[in-house]
Order: C-alpha cells, then structure tokens, then sequence
C-alpha cells in the first residue's frame, strides 16, 4: 500500500522534522457564523476568537451551543456560511480540503479506529497516505504507542476490539498525532471513558501536551473538564453565541454575565482553588521554627485539597512539604484571601 | 409423476452406454437402484463434463451477478433513491418462477447458453444487492467519520474502509447466490444440454435410476464444496472477525 523507498522519500526524511521540532498553528475565527438551510436561527453566530499556538482552547456549552459545530468548521466536515477560520494566517477555505485534514489530527468520543485494521495499520493511516516510507512509518508507530503509553511490542499486531475503551482511546489520539499536525480537534474524547479512566487520560493528556505542544481545540458540555483541560475557554450559549472567552482561573474570577455565573456553578470558588497548587503560592513563615504540630501536606496538592485536608484534619494550618523539606504554612485564612479580589468586586 | 407413468406403459428402457461394465448380469444390466459401475464407466464421458459445465455456468451467472448487483449497491449507497428501484427490480425478477422465464426468454434469445445465464444472473441479484448494500450500510458511523477527518478521499473511504468492513456481509451473500445458483442451474438443461441438469433429465426418462441420483448427488457435493471453500476464503481474509475481544 505504501509507496516504495524512493530517492525523494529518503530525502524528505532527513528534512522533516521529529517530534521536538514539532510546530503547532495559531488559530483565528474571525465573525464565523454557521446557517443551517431552512432554519432561521444560526448554529454559530458571529464567533471570533483567537488561540495561539501551543494552547488547548476548550469549547464548551450546554448542548445546541454549537461547539462541536465551531470545532468541525476547522476541518471543513461543516462549511463555513460566513466569515473566515485561519490557520497561521491561511484561511482554511483556500485550502484542498483533503490536503487540509490530513495536517489536522481529529479525536472523537467514539474513537472510530477502523476494526479491520490492526493498531499499527491504524496508527499508520495518515502517514501512509501521505507516502511516507515503510522505515519511517513503523519508527513513528512504535515511538507514538509509547508516548500513549501502550505496548510497542505487543499491541502494533492486535486489533481495535481487543483493546479496552481507554486502550482504544489512547490509539485514537496516537492516531491523531502520527503525522504530526500542528492542530488537533478532540470531540468530547474523554466522555464515553468510565470516571477513573477519564481522569487518567485526562492527566495523560496534560502531560503529552506539555511535551508536544500543540494547538489543540477541544469540545465537552463538563465545566470540571473545561476548566482541568482548558489554558483558555470559549463558553458558548444557545444559539452558538460566545458567552465568554478568558482563562479558566478569569472566567472563574470574573463569569461575564448570569448565564456564565450558572453554567460554572455555585461552587465556582473552590473550583478556582483547584486550579492552584500549593507550590504556587507564598507560604508563611512557620512561628518559632517548630513545625512538629501541623499536618503536613505535599506541595503538590491543589488549594482545594489543601483545604479539604484541613477541615479533615480539624486544624487551621498545614505544613508544606517539598522534596523532604518543610518549606512553610498554609492557612485557612491565607486561603480565603486568595479568592478576596472576587469578594470586593462583587460587592 | 408424468414422466413415470409413460414410462411405466413402455417397455422399460435400460440404457446401454456401449455395453455395460460389469457383465450381463452386472448391476446395469439387472437395472439395479444404484449402480457403482456405471457412476465409474461414466465419470469420464458424462459427469466430469457436466460437472465442469455446471461450475461454469454458475461461476458465470454469479460474475456477471455480482458485477451488476456491486455497481447498483455502490449507487444505492451514494444516491439512496436508487436503493427502491432497484430492489423492487431485482425482487421482481426472483419471483418469477424459473422454467417460465427460461421459457419467456427463448423467443429473444433462443436454445442458448445466453438464456440460461439471463436467468440464472436475475436470480442472483437480489440477494448479492441487499447483502452488498447491508455490508456497506454497517460500517459504524464514528468510522467513517473518523476516516473522513483524517483526509481520506471518498475513493479511499470505500476501498480502504467501507468495502473491507463490508466483506462478512457482502461473502454471506455471495455463498448464498452460488449454492442457489448450484441448484437453479439443472433446472437450465430444460433449455439447453449443459451442465448437470441434462444427465438428470436423461435419467427422468428412463427406469433406471443411478444416471439421476448420481448426478444429483454431484450437484448437492459441488454446492457443499463451493460453500466451504467461500468459507474458507472468507476465514482467510478477515482476520480482525475472529480476533478475541477484550476482557
């Protein structure tokens, strides 16, 4: 199936990159409106915004917020009615739309991998397409499976069905990847995934991305999602109107309006606290050196555990600790003030 | 029940191929119910021949079956108001019962092999269409978006995706249309004398009853073969069907 190791495979070889000079696209949606025929209300009105390059922008909404709709204009499986997306400046509708997906990876909640094929031969579908020689193809595969974390030895020759839901996951997003793209779309990739497996990937996820930095469009109806995945979230309304689009830790801060209030919930500070770890924070002295009193926590832990952690432990203090050390106290009251600035503006 | 009693009110007629092997008082000569003998003095001048006939003419009927039932699937599949018209087509022509269309077709085509695969191709179409067509349809609608977003051209999608998937379903209807092909295709000697329709006809008209059975007994093995060996052919080339499932 694949084409032969020419002269010009060899030499395409040497010059493309490997994945740490992996390069990622800023991404624009400028006035983008989406108009379904015979309907008078808009699936994505007028939505602009800006994501560069390297960050995960989340998408999220209640459903009919048109968030998968704004995510699948980007490769064109839904045309643009107006407006424009650009990707490094090109508009994607100048693109060849076959040419266009193929340098965007696409996730989806039901994976999709083709049953027929084995992991590898899944792995392998874009590349192959793209012609890459059969050395280079299964390099990539073996050093993607491991970046999923899946066996490279066992799993290249098993097939999709005998794999686990989170297992099958893992090779979507390897899938994904293989050619290297310099966007990723992921449609609810989490959401068919039982609690703890979601949570696994999730953090997995995180750390990949940190690794391979991609720009990466991600959609889900979970706030919790948004807000643990999102350097940026885009909350969309019904009618695919733009509610609001900032850091989660801003949006937490700061929700727009009523409808962003409710859509983040009530317990939108703690969720804030959960964004934060102890090691970000400043630590207070520990009074006469002697911190033998307090509980003590890893400097890890988010604020939000931190503070769980106290009223389990019934005490007002914990001692934090790093690599061994102490390295200083966290308080209740020194929580609280951190979410202050919210307090005073909202009264 | 005819064709027994004219033959009851003749003198019974014991067919001699050249002298029966075995001897005058062998099985043949005594018009024996099964008779050996005459399946071995025969195999070379009767049945190999026929049989070889009858495999071609069923390998015909379900080529040219397919290769129009495939083409009106793939259009059924793209446009779908073609899969109406088509099917009631094709269920049209299976119901014809089929000494009558044989019979229907001889004015246009004569007492020729054409007839015969006219015939036997209509009876395949129906079930190669909707099991074809059914293959298709069941590929799993995150697949082919998946395959889709990945920048497959709609070529690649249905070489490489949807007619791979499509395969258990499309080799259940092929295996369908041979073995009733098999059987349908004796009943084309009526027309013509080929395949091994015309040793069982010879054998209806005469006492002696080895020539029939015989023959239909080869039918029933080359439509037993035809089966196992589609079976295996299709055990061979979808691996992922019988991989284990996870646990």
């Amino acid at each position: 199936m694949a084409p032969g190791h020419g002269p010009v495979d060899s030499l395409e070889m040497g010059s493309d990159g490997k994945r740490a000079e992996s390069s990622a696209a800023e991404i624009v949606f400028r006035g983008v409106t989406k108009r379904y025929p015979g309907r008078s209300a808009a699936a994505v009105d007028n939505l602009s915004l800006r994501i560069p390059a390297g960050e995960i922008c989340v998408l999220v909404g209640p459903s009919g917020g048109g968030k998968t709709t704004a995510m699948k204009m980007v490769n064109r499986l839904i045309e643009i009615t107006e407006g424009d997306i650009l990707m490094d400046g090109q508009s994607v509708r100048s693109l060849e739309v076959i040419e266009l997906r193929r340098r965007i990876g696409y996730v989806i909640q039901h994976v999709g991998l083709f049953p027929h094929m084995s992991i590898a031969d899944n792995i392998a579908t874009v590349p192959r397409l793209l012609g890459w020689s059969k050395a280079r193809i299964h390099a990539r595969v073996r050093e993607l499976l491991e970046l999923v974390g899946l066996d490279p030895v066992h799993d290249p020759d098993r097939y999709p069905r005998q794999l686990s839901g989170g297992q099958q996951q893992r090779v979507g997003l390897a899938r994904a990847m293989a050619a290297d793209p310099a966007v990723m779309l992921m449609d609810e990739p989490f959401g068919a995934l039982d609690p703890i497996t979601r949570e696994r990937l999730q953090q997995e996820f995180l750390r990949l991305h940190a690794e391979i930095r991609k720009t990466v469009i991600f959609v889900t109806h979970d706030i919790d999602e948004a807000i643990k995945m999102g350097d940026r979230i885009a909350i969309l309304r019904e009618g695919g109107i733009l509610a609001q689009y900032d850091t989660p830790d801003a949006i937490l801060a700061n929700p727009a309006d009523e409808f962003v209030a409710r859509f983040v919930g009530a317990d939108r500070s703690l969720k804030r606290l959960s964004l934060k770890r102890l090691s970000d924070i400043e630590l207070l002295a520990v009074p006469n050196g002697d911190n033998s009193t307090y509980p003590t926590v890893a400097a890890s832990t988010t604020l939000r555990d931190a503070l769980a952690l106290m009223l389990e432990e019934g005490s007002r203090e914990l001692a934090v600790v790093d690599e061994g050390k102490v390295r200083g106290l966290c308080s209740v009251e020194h929580v609280a003030a951190l979410l202050a600035p919210e307090r005073q503006q909202q009264e | 029940m005819i064709i027994t009693a004219l033959a009851a009110s003749t003198p019974p007629v014991i067919p001699n191929y050249g002298g029966p092997p075995g001897g005058k008082h062998g099985c043949i000569a005594q018009n024996g119910t099964f008779c050996w003998d005459w399946v071995k003095g025969h195999w070379g001048d009767i049945l190999q021949p026929r049989l070889l006939e009858h495999l071609e003419l069923t390998a015909i009927a379900v080529g040219i079956g397919f290769a129009i039932a495939f083409a009106a699937a793939l259009l059924a599949h793209r446009k779908r108001w073609f899969e109406t018209p088509f099917g009631a087509f094709s269920a049209f022509l299976y119901t014809i019962p089929s000494l009558a269309l044989f019979q229907l077709l001889v004015p246009f085509t004569g007492l020729t092999m054409l007839t015969i695969e006219i015939g036997l191709v209509g009876y395949t179409l129906l079930i190669l269409f909707r099991n074809i067509l059914a293959g298709l349809r069941g590929v799993p609608e995150e697949v082919l978006e998946a395959a889709q977003g990945m920048g497959l051209t709609r070529l690649q999608v249905l070489l490489r995706v949807e007619l791979p998937l499509a395969l258990p379903a499309i080799s259940a209807g092929i295996r369908i249309a041979v073995v009733t092909t098999i059987s349908l295709a004796t009943v084309a000697a009526y027309i013509t004398p080929l395949g091994l329709g015309q040793p069982i006809f010879n054998g209806l008209q005469t006492d002696f009853t080895t020539e029939f059975v015989a023959t239909g007994a080869l039918a029933v093995a080359l439509a037993i073969c035809a089966d196992s060996a589609l079976v295996a052919a299709q055990w061979a080339f979808t691996p992922w069907v019988r991989a284990r499932r996870a646990t």
